[in-house]
């Protein structure tokens, strides 16, 4: 633990007053910075030779629909020369673009397409900033909270058109979507109320 | 050619004369060398590709999505179906990341279990990859015989699992099942006659003229590049970067392993396959310690909360068969928090970020896989080399769709 407290140390005395909020979880570090200073944040974390984060191994997207700043971009940073791993965050309000980092790592370019792709979060100044993983014409952004499972179409081929038609989504059994929190140890909860508990005072009363 | 400015599809004249139009070569979705549904839009001058542009998502499933529906025991075998060629390893980074979440860690037994089961893993998608990349460039022997040796393999896969490969085995908290009689000896007996195998294919491959021809200085990756572009795995051990997770981050009981770590000097497509040769040497080399040190002992953490009570339990104990329903429905809680846990899986490093928030199901999974960025170096690994040499170097780099599409 001793090291990893260094290296929030580290962290800090680099960013200074860009590190917004430092977090350990389980002794992993994340870094929360702001949005506009991700690219030169990285550029430091790369650099600086206490933390040198030679690789970007991971950029990805995480939705919390309650929040304000909807999104959080997450970049996992990993130094070979420290052994040690570093987690930077932003968190994103809905449209608003954040600066590509293809100019730290050049493999951002597809983890920041992919991220587009999958929640609609604009990375500016990426180049190529197409889709990725989704089919060409693909609408919405799938990995959002409120982008349903199922999706919208479906495609089949159709023999008398002689080609693959999009129609939408058809499903002969609904999505069943179980509700199952409840406590292990019993209802010890007050505020935890199953579909049906209220059944229960209508018969006393 | 020489003249940046120049667009890459605009006519020009050659030094020579002649009138020359770059033109665009459609490379997939159904091509043999194309590792699965890669499509490359591959800008041509003459032979020379300009540019390598891979369109990727043909085989896209939404696992992350699905995770995010299922509970953390049904989200394993989604595991199992992403790099089909190496199912246990990348159930293996899940099952870690779900037991760094629930601060638990599997009995001694099971991880050497695990560690063996990764080895021989390794040696099974090595053995594809290898063979592969030989049919690519037009030797087809090894891969007949190389198939021959997965199948054995994959009826270890069957005999302690029941799958070949699908075989959601490493579970949170353990293995789903201790070995079964004589599997210990049936893989050792394996392990002694698998250098044998090794020395057939190097003696096919390894001097063989034209496959030299076709993979010395070919796609080569100075040590900047691979660590700027994300690469990991044999892809980033050929470019002479000394970096294994099982070494530098060891995982259950990779550090009571004795191994070494190959490093490649060139970069080259040969450095890569001679790096995998290699690991291939060390992975049975590990599977031996693996057998003579393998602890007596449980296979499964013995918490109900978090793994299935035994069946013949469930006949007599109302407990067990209450922890057995609850399991099976509503499954466990994970403590709220995240990891991003790795294991060196053997095509680079396999990542799963996990967010949990409380509940049964996990909030986000993201996996990183490490053949998604490799695919990305493509482009500048493709450049200035024949059409031919971008099938090499699409070989070399050990990509599997159900990964990199996931």
């Amino acid at each position: 633990m001793t090291e990893m407290s260094s290296l929030e140390t580290e962290v800090r005395r680099a960013l200074g007053g860009d590190a917004l909020n430092t977090e350990d979880c389980r002794g992993e570090l994340s870094v929360y910075v702001p949005v506009n200073r991700i690219a030169d944040c990285l550029k430091i974390l790369r650099d600086d030779s206490a933390i040198a984060m030679q690789q970007l191994l991971d950029i990805c997207g995480v939705d919390y629909p309650d929040r304000a700043a909807r999104f959080d971009v997450v970049y996992h940073l990993l130094s070979l020369t420290t052994n040690q791993r570093l987690r930077v965050k932003v968190a994103v309000v809905e449209n608003v673009p954040v600066p590509t980092v293809i100019g730290v790592y050049s493999t951002a370019g597809w983890f920041e397409r992919e991220c587009w792709d999958m929640y609609g979060v604009p990375f500016s100044g990426n180049p190529d900033l197409r889709r990725i993983l989704t089919d060409y014409g693909f609408e919405g952004h799938p990995l959002r909270k409120d982008f349903p499972l199922t999706g919208y179409v479906e495609v089949r081929y159709d023999d008398e058109k002689k080609r693959v038609v999009y129609e939408p989504v058809k499903l002969t059994q609904d999505f069943r979507n179980f509700d199952f929190l409840s406590p292990w140890e019993g209802m010890t909860n007050v505020n935890m109320r199953l579909p049906g508990d209220e059944k229960a005072k209508e018969v006393k009363q | 050619m020489t003249d940046a400015a120049r667009n890459w599809d605009e006519e020009y004249t050659t030094p020579e004369g002649k009138r020359v139009r770059p033109f665009t070569v459609n490379f997939g979705p159904q091509h043999p060398a194309a590792h699965g549904v890669l499509r490359m839009i591959l800008e041509m001058d003459g032979e020379v590709v300009e540019r390598a542009d891979p369109h990727i998502g043909l085989l896209h499933r939404g696992t992350e999505k699905l995770i995010e529906h299922k509970t953390y025991t049904q989200a394993t075998p989604y595991f199992d179906r992403l790099d089909y060629v190496s199912p246990m390893c990348q159930e293996h980074a899940f099952a870690l990341a779900v037991e760094k979440l629930l601060g638990i860690k599997a009995p001694e037994r099971a991880q050497y279990i695990r560690v063996m089961f990764s080895e021989i893993t390794r040696i099974l998608n090595h053995i594809l990859n290898i063979t592969t990349f030989a049919i690519d460039l037009g030797a087809v022997t090894p891969s007949l015989w190389g198939f021959e040796e997965r199948e054995i393999l994959m009826e270890f896969y069957e005999r302690v699992s029941g799958a070949r490969m699908h075989a959601n085995y490493f579970r949170p908290g353990g293995v789903h099942q201790d070995l079964p009689d004589g599997l210990a000896d049936d893989i050792w007996a394996y392990t002694e006659r698998f250098p044998k195998f090794l020395a057939d294919i190097e003696e096919l491959l390894t001097e063989n003229r034209i496959f030299k021809q076709r993979t010395v200085d070919i796609g080569i990756v100075s040590k900047q590049e691979a660590l700027d572009w994300g690469f990991t795995g044999p892809m980033l051990r050929a470019s002479g970067v000394a970096w294994d997770l099982r070494k530098s981050q060891p995982y259950d009981v990779y550090d009571k392993m004795e191994f070494d770590v190959p490093i490649g000097k060139t970069g080259d497509c040969y450095a890569r396959y001679l790096v995998r040769l290699e690991e291939m040497r060390q992975a049975n080399r590990m599977i031996k310690q693996c057998l003579k040190e393998l602890p007596q002992g449980p296979v499964m953490v013995d918490d109900h909360k978090i793994s299935p009570p035994k069946r013949a339990d469930m006949k007599m104990s109302m407990e067990a068969l209450i922890h057995h329903f609850k399991l099976y429905t509503e499954g466990y809680h994970v403590p709220a928090g995240e990891t991003y846990t790795a294991v060196e899986v053997p095509k680079g490093e396999f990542g799963v970020y996990l967010v949990s928030d409380g509940t049964n199901k996990p909030y986000r999974c993201k996996i990183r896989s490490p053949g998604f960025a490799h695919l990305q170096g493509a482009d500048f690994m493709c450049k200035g080399h024949m059409l031919a040499d971008a099938v090499a170097v699409i070989g070399s780099m050990d990509i599997v769709f159900g990964e990199i599409d996931r």
